[in-house]
């Protein structure tokens, strides 16, 4: 069981995470994401970025630490054994690029329970080195009951 | 106004592909024994995975790889991925609507005929990019 409590909670940033160019090549290339400015920098360029720019599902890379942070606190009673993915959203300010120095705050906004199972929403806020949003996702998670 | 399907097969090297470019190393992805374990069928796709394949779609739809303001999904349904040649395939198609201020495209995934997606949509700058 979760606790309820732990509604509004919010976790300290995570240390920052240097957005690297071949790590978007490879997340890339993972999801067959083909558009040139994601892989070349000059493409890039030309669209009017510093460096190459990351798909946009890119961000969920980052937002793993904040679900560690949940998984790793005793308190609100996450059995991640138990947990299936339920809703994904990012809303974005602007794509993230390589070079980017990203720091990822983490909150609890919502813990519900229905039909034996508790549902956990939260959200991850993404700044860059200026304290700039990039972008924010939010992530449902249902853990299902005994 | 819809717009053309989209659709893309995904096999056991895609997803372990993912899992080491995500870092989502959860063995429900790639050991069958687990996923058996656990009630699936079998071996599922990363829901991220789905969700990256919707958005690869919405951008090879707009041709802007920064195209989208917004996109949120809810995972209906596993996709399972059998230890085959050809794996499975998930077909993308979108509905375009008006939004304020941006159109939004009304997405749905589907996998082996059953709509793994609920509430999918996308917000985009404009369908096609601005030159």
């Amino acid at each position: 069981m979760l606790d309820p409590s732990y509604a509004g909670h919010a976790y300290p940033p995570a240390l920052p995470y240097l957005v690297g160019r071949e790590k978007i090549r490879e997340f890339a290339l993972a999801v067959g994401a083909a558009h040139p400015a994601y892989l070349d920098p000059e493409a890039a360029r030309a669209l009017g970025y510093p460096d190459v720019i990351a798909p946009p599902t890119f961000p969920i890379v980052l937002a793993g630490a904040g679900l560690e942070s949940m998984v790793a606190d005793p308190g609100l009673g996450l059995d991640f054994s138990r947990v299936v993915h339920g809703e994904q959203r990012f809303a974005y300010t602007r794509p993230m690029y390589a070079g980017d120095r990203i720091t990822c705050t983490t909150t609890i906004e919502q813990i519900t329970s229905r039909a034996g199972n508790d549902f956990l929403t939260s959200r991850t806020d993404m700044v860059d080195e200026h304290g700039e949003p990039v972008v924010s996702t939010w992530n449902k998670l249902v853990v299902r009951g005994e | 106004m819809e717009l053309a399907p989209r659709t893309y097969r995904i096999t056991r090297a895609e997803l372990v592909r993912y899992a080491g470019a995500s870092g989502d190393f959860n063995p429900i992805h790639w050991s069958d024994r687990i996923a058996t374990g656990v009630g699936l069928p079998g071996v599922i796709a990363h829901g991220m995975y789905t969700m990256a394949l919707v958005a690869r779609a919405v951008v090879e739809w707009t041709g802007d790889p920064a195209a989208i303001v917004d996109l949120r999904v809810r995972f209906t349904r596993p996709v399972p991925v059998p230890d085959t040649d050809e794996g499975t395939e998930l077909m993308v198609t979108a509905t375009v609507r008006d939004g304020e201020p941006y159109p939004e495209l009304v997405l749905t995934a589907t996998c082996a005929g059953e709509k793994v997606l609920g509430m999918a949509v996308a917000t985009v700058r404009a369908l096609a990019p601005a030159r």
